[in-house]
Order: C-alpha cells, then sequence, then structure tokens
C-alpha cells in the first residue's frame, strides 16, 4: 500500500539520516536531474494528466516555472500524485521536494507537519454542489443533508464547524480519494458534495452531465492554496517562493511568454533587476541572473497561467475574482523583486 | 512425597544454566546477556535518532495528540461520537467499526463458505456446478472491485430516499441504506428481558443435556421444537404479564434524509457483502478440502449405519474434517480482518479510515498513528488466532487425538 510504504520511507529517513533530511535539496534535485512535485490525482485545471500523460494546469507550472528556473528546462519534473491524506507524508519523506496540490495554508500544518508554506497561488474557500433537482438555493438549507468529502482534507473539519456553528444535522461519508467521492455523490449517495470552489468546478467537468449541478452561494472558509517545502532547508524555501513571486510580479509588470524576450532588453532600472541585466538576484538565490526570463518563457505569468487553465480560456471558466492583482481589484500581491 | 529430593537450589540453578546458555553453559548466557543488551542499545539509538530529527525538522511527535480534539464529524458510529471528541475517542470509534464488519463479515462468510463447499460436493450436477462456479467467479475477482460493486453499481442504484422503495410505510429501502422502526423501551421491557434470558439460557443448556442422555441412553432427544418453543413463548407470556415491552419508533421522511427508526447504512452492507462472498469463495475451497481428506469409507459407514447424507456429514464427517480445516480457516479470518481496511475506498468509517487517515493527516504523525494501527492489526491477528487455537484444541481433546 502506498501509504505504508511511505510511512515506511519516513521512518527510515528519521532513523537513518544524521543531518536534517534535504538540507541541501537544490543539489539533490540538479544531481536526480529531475524535480520531483506532488500534485493530486487528476483535477483539471490545477493538475492532471492529459492522455498522453502529460500534466497541465495551475498547479503544475508552479512545478515547471521551479524545473525552468533551476535547469531551464521546464520538462524535468516528475509529478507524483498524491491524495489528500498521503501528501504531507511524502513531502516530510523526501519522496516529492516540493508539493503543489491545492493545498490549504494553516497554522497547524504550518507547524507540526514540518513544512513551510511557500506563498499563496490561489485565493480559494469552500463550498458546496448539489443537484439541480434537488431544488436547494442555499447551504443553509442543509439540515439533515448527507454529504460527500474527501479524507484529509480542510474540508472535512470545515464542514463539521459550519453544521454544528449553524445548528443543523448532518452525515458526513469521506472518501480516500476524490473520484469515488465524486461517484458517491453522483449515484445519489449523498446530497452534496464539498470542497474548495474552484475543485467543486473541476469536479463537476468529471460529471456525465454538468450542467445538472450548481455550486451553492455559501463560501464557508478561507482556502488559501500553495505550495510547500519541508522545514529545515531555507535556500530551497526562498527559490520556491520566489518562483511563485516572480510569476506573479512579471504580471504585474506586463511581461508575457510572448514579450519576454523585448522586455529583457528594456533600460528601465526595475526591469533589469528582474532581468539580471543589472546585479545578481537570481544568483543569490542560487539560480541564475536570468531566471525571470526561464519562468515566463516556460510557463507565462502568473495571469496567463490562470487564464490558460481556469480561467476563461479553459473549460472551467473560473472568474478572476480575488484572485485579480492588487492594483486590479483583487488581492493577488507579490513582494517586490529588488 | 520423596524425602530425598536434591535441594532445590542446585537444581534450579542448573536448570537455569540449561535454559539460559544451552550447550555453552554460563558463557552461553553471558553472549546471550550481551546480545540482547546491544539490541536494546541499537534499539534506544534508533529511537534517540528519529526523535532527534523529526524535532529538528520541526515534526510534532509523541503521543500527545491523543488527547487533543479531532473537530470532524463521522457518520455510523457505535459507541457515542461528536466533532468535539478526543483522537483517542476517534481511535476507539474506528476500532470498534473495524471489529463490526469483521466479526459480520467472518459469520457470514462462514456460513456462506460451508454452504458453497457443501454445493460443491452435492451429488446434484446443477447443484456442484452452481457452487463451483461461484467458487471460480468471485475467487477471481478483485476485492476493491467487488467492494466498489456492491457500493456504487448495486446499492448506488437504489432510489433516492423520495423516492424509496417502502414495506408498509415502515421499511424503507434507499440508497441511504434499509431504514427500519426502531424498538423503544417500553415499561414492560425488564420482565420481557429477563423472560428472554432465562429462554436464551434453557435454549443454550438443553442441546447439552439432550447430549449427555444420547451417552447415558442411547436415546436421541429432538431439541429444536422445544427451543424455538422457549424462545417464543416465554417472551410472549411475559408480554401478557408485564404488558407491551417495546413500542415502534416508525422512520419518517423529513427533508433530505429519514428522520428516527434504525438504520443499515450502505457502507456497511457493501463492505460486509463483499467482504463475506469474497471470504467464503475461500472458505469453501478450504471446507472442500478438509472434507475430502476425510476417508471415504466415513461417508459410507454412517449410510450403512442408516443416517442420512446430511446427518452423515454433520455428525460424523464434518468433525474429522474440521482438524483440517480450521488452521487455513483462521487464515481466512485473518485476511478478512486485514481486508476491511478496504473500507477507505468507500468511506466506510473503519480504524484505517479515521484513524491512519484522517487523524493522521490532520495530526501529521504519520509514524506514531502507523505504529498504532499495525500494533492494533497485529493484535486482532493474535486473538484471532489464539482463539481458533483453543477451539481447535477443544476438538482435538474431544476426539481423543
Ligand atoms: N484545500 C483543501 C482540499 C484539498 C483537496 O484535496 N481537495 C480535493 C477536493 S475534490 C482534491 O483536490 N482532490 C483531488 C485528488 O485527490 O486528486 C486542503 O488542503 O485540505
Amino acid at each position: 500500500m502506498k501509504r505504508v510504504s511511505l510511512v515506511a520511507a519516513l521512518a527510515a529517513a528519521a532513523v537513518f539520516s544524521v543531518s536534517p533530511a534535504g538540507a541541501q535539496t537544490l543539489k539533490t534535485v540538479k544531481d536526480r536531474g529531475m524535480l520531483s512535485c506532488g500534485v493530486s490525482q487528476g483535477l483539471p485545471g490545477f493538475s492532471a494528466p492529459d492522455d498522453k500523460g502529460n500534466w497541465t494546469g495551475l498547479d503544475v507550472d508552479v512545478c515547471r516555472a521551479i524545473a525552468a528556473a533551476v535547469f531551464d528546462d521546464a520538462s524535468k519534473v516528475k509529478f507524483v500524485p498524491l491524495s489528500a491524506k498521503d501528501r504531507f507524508t511524502a513531502l516530510q519523506s523526501g519522496e516529492i521536494d516540493v508539493l503543489s496540490r491545492n493545498t490549504t495554508w494553516t497554522l497547524s500544518r504550518d507547524t507540526s507537519l514540518g513544512v513551510n508554506f511557500a506563498g499563496i497561488s490561489y485565493f480559494d474557500g469552500q463550498g458546496f454542489m448539489a443537484k439541480k433537482a434537488l431544488k436547494v438555493n442555499s447551504a443553509l438549507e442543509l439540515n439533515g443533508a448527507s454529504i460527500c468529502v474527501q479524507t484529509g482534507t480542510t474540508n472535512e473539519q470545515n464542514v463539521a464547524d459550519y453544521f454544528k456553528g449553524n445548528n443543523m444535522k448532518y452525515e458526513v461519508i469521506a472518501f480516500a480519494n476524490a473520484d469515488e467521492a465524486v461517484k458517491a455523490y453522483e449515484s445519489g449517495r449523498c446530497d452534496v458534495f464539498t470542497s474548495d470552489v474552484s475543485q467543486l468546478y473541476a469536479q463537476r467537468l468529471k460529471l456525465a452531465t454538468p450542467a445538472d449541478h450548481i455550486v451553492l452561494p455559501e463560501v464557508i472558509s478561507k482556502e488559501p492554496l500553495g505550495p510547500l517545502v519541508r522545514h529545515g532547508d531555507d535556500q530551497w524555501f526562498d527559490i520556491v517562493k520566489w518562483t511563485l513571486f516572480a510569476m506573479i510580479n512579471a504580471e504585474e509588470l506586463g511581461v508575457t511568454q510572448k514579450n519576454v524576450d523585448e522586455m529583457a532588453k528594456s533600460d528601465k532600472p526595475e526591469l533589469k533587476r528582474v532581468f539580471g541585466t543589472d546585479g545578481n538576484l537570481g544568483e543569490q538565490l542560487g539560480l541564475t541572473k536570468d531566471w525571470v526570463s526561464r519562468i515566463v518563457k516556460a510557463t507565462g505569468n502568473y495571469g496567463e497561467s490562470f487564464e490558460r487553465n481556469v480561467g476563461t480560456g479553459s473549460k472551467l471558466e473560473i472568474a478572476r475574482g480575488l484572485n485579480k492583482l492588487w492594483n486590479k481589484g483583487g488581492i493577488m500581491y507579490a513582494p517586490p523583486i529588488r | 512425597m520423596a524425602i530425598d529430593a536434591r535441594p532445590p537450589p542446585m537444581q534450579l540453578v542448573a536448570k537455569l544454566r540449561r535454559v539460559l546458555g544451552g550447550r555453552s553453559g554460563w558463557k552461553g548466557l553471558i553472549a546471550q546477556v550481551l546480545f540482547v543488551a546491544a539490541l536494546f542499545w541499537i534499539g534506544y539509538e534508533i529511537f534517540d535518532n528519529a526523535r532527534d530529527n523529526l524535532a529538528n525538522q520541526r515534526i510534532a511527535s509523541g503521543f500527545g495528540f491523543m488527547s487533543h480534539t479531532a473537530g470532524f464529524g463521522v457518520s455510523q458510529t457505535l459507541i457515542p461520537y461528536q466533532e468535539s471528541d478526543s483522537y483517542t475517542r476517534v481511535f476507539l470509534v474506528g476500532l470498534v467499526n473495524t471489529l463490526l464488519v469483521s466479526v459480520v463479515g467472518i459469520f457470514f462468510a462462514t456460513v456462506i463458505g460451508f454452504a458453497v463447499a457443501l454445493a460443491r460436493l452435492s451429488p446434484n450436477w446443477l447443484i456442484s456446478r452452481i457452487g463451483g462456479g461461484y467458487v471460480e467467479i468471485v475467487r477471481n475477482l478483485p476485492l476493491l472491485f467487488q467492494i466498489l460493486f456492491w457500493y456504487l453499481a448495486v446499492l448506488g442504484a437504489l432510489p433516492s430516499p423520495r423516492q424509496s422503495v417502502s414495506v408498509m410505510d415502515s421499511f424503507f429501502l434507499s440508497n441511504r441504506g434499509i431504514v427500519v422502526p426502531r424498538l423503544v423501551g417500553e415499561a414492560g421491557l425488564d420482565g420481557f428481558l429477563v423472560a428472554l434470558l432465562i429462554a436464551v439460557a434453557v435454549a443454550i443448556g438443553l442441546p447439552l443435556f439432550a447430549r449427555r442422555r444420547l451417552f447415558a441412553t442411547g436415546k436421541p432427544m429432538r431439541v429444536w421444537p422445544w427451543v424455538v418453543g422457549l424462545l417464543i413463548g416465554l417472551p410472549l407470556i411475559a408480554f401478557l404479564i408485564f404488558g407491551k415491552p417495546f413500542s415502534l419508533e416508525v422512520p419518517v421522511l423529513r427533508g433530505f434524509n429519514f428522520a428516527g427508526g434504525a438504520r443499515l447504512a450502505p457502507e456497511f452492507a457493501a463492505l460486509t457483502l463483499a467482504l463475506s462472498t469474497y471470504t467464503a469463495a475461500f472458505i469453501a475451497e478450504v471446507v472442500r478440502a478438509g472434507i475430502l481428506s476425510v476417508h471415504k469409507g466415513q461417508m459410507e459407514a454412517g449410510a450403512s449405519l442408516g443416517l442420512s447424507r446430511g446427518q452423515t456429514l454433520r455428525l460424523i464427517v464434518i468433525p474429522q474434517a474440521l482438524r483440517v480445516i480450521l488452521p487455513p480457516l483462521t487464515n481466512q479470518y485473518l485476511n478478512l480482518t486485514k481486508n476491511s481496511s478496504l473500507a477507505v475506498a468507500i468511506g466506510y468509517p473503519d480504524l484505517f479510515s479515521v484513524f491512519a487517515g484522517t487523524t493522521l493527516s490532520q495530526t501529521g504523525q504519520a509514524i506514531e498513528v502507523i505504529a498504532i494501527t499495525m500494533g492494533v492489526y497485529l493484535l486482532i491477528s493474535l486473538v484471532t488466532s489464539a482463539l481458533m487455537s483453543l477451539y481447535a484444541w477443544r476438538i482435538n481433546r474431544s476426539m481423543g487425538a
């Protein structure tokens, strides 16, 4: 079983290693020639393989951007599909170098799991999906409902809080894999399916007739999703963090996949710093001077990746909403590259 | 009493020396002590290093989390549970659920397994083919597939609660499971229970008495009419004297689900069905092999005594076959218990799901949680084996082997 072998790997790593495991992740990744990146088991728009086994999605782009920054080759990523409950063990045990799997940043995860969240790549919240035929218009009408959810998610706890807080009864059926949870919902075992709203849209695409299902208006929690790494390797933490920030800053500066070469020749001091024609910011991270060009060439800026994977350019058609840049009415914000 | 027994200290020392040191005497003992000490030292180093490393990576360790609040809901619990309970409670809820499917699964697997084995051995061509077909089909399909089949294809295909199939407006079959009226205790309950208890005690004692009489006088006695009569009659009398023991709480559809009544959830039903039918196929083969291992002459002897086929099997062949059947049967019981952890696939809250699943990912204490879980499965297995060995020992003794 995957789970037991992951735990065995973790135990072995804990028992036999003398220095904190993976203190030199960048070197390990370079020696291996591959970035090992934990993703979901198939969530359209965020991380899903196509029929040829090529992974795409917003979370996948974060992995590709890191690979581009390190190797100048976005294809040097090994994707490791993980269920919600196995993902942290995989990171702790060193099986993956970074986890980019629609994972919510919470205090207890940040502390007791031995991980560091490297920023927020998507501001989300939890919601409910129901069959239209059920004729519910609000989550507050769900008293007594059966609810399908995936084990090992924040969703499992939020739903308990929400129903308790609103004095409603519920029955929760928790599945190890998203696919089975969705199938059980579709077969009618549950009245509603709950998860982060973005994932509701993604899972809805997998249903036989997506149009028969609606997402209820209530958003019952904050789910800031982002990539995370192991404790104990600050350099690697910085690289992952600033790769994401570079994507967001690129959008803010108007650098796109198309115009990146053009912009790199710019005389503007800010762009010269970003593109490494002035100073050595990339090298301070342990990367090369042209790290931002590499990233944007590989995946585009944050906005491009968003639209291509989950936005208007995709089947999900999610509105940018909170995820608009801070100066465009959203809250997406990255510290400056300087 | 022997007066000239050797002084006990001497003997004790010699014995100790032999037991502990083997053939090489005291030298051997020292070697063994050193060996054990070395093992302990290595074990301690491993433990210490692991703890240091976890602390360095700032991964929480230790068992303190067991008293923290779980904060998630579990459906289908036999013992009371709510979100504000601790992880220890979650552990118990999961354990009880695992034991429940295992025990119920083992019961049905055994019954179905014996029936299929007897069918396969039946002289009737059709029946024996059906038995054979069952074994071949069920045994060769992956268990996970069968669990999902029962859950999604069979039980999932049932109508929704609002369109449920109902019998007399009090039994409802839907994709939420089977909902039945629930018994709620009334004034006559105590008297009724006492009567029932007496009836059950007599029903257990009577066959023993009949057996004694059979051995003493050679006269067989028909027990079952008495047993049935008592089990129905005594409680009935109690009912007439003390009044109504229960009232029925009939389930009604309210909103999405049924309120009131008792419910058999589809997750439990699917898991038990799949586990027991699957394991039954293996048990059938074990039982068939056991029966075939009993010499054919025994069957013929029974027939020549004028016993029917059923009687011969029950009284002569199966008791002898049991000696062969029990060890592999124990294996099947252990397999069933371990396989019950596939529950996670269909959301049945067993130990593996709520503890090694949700608890693990919420606390992140993988090593501790998996260690506890493995320990518990090991313990369940050991207890099952011990019980089966005890049973085997009794059978062997009673057969004078
Ligand atoms: N953001 C939440 C939920 C993440 C999550 O696992 N969501 C499910 C909801 S469907 C999912 O993405 N499953 C896809 C998979 O397991 O492959 C968390 O971090 O706990």
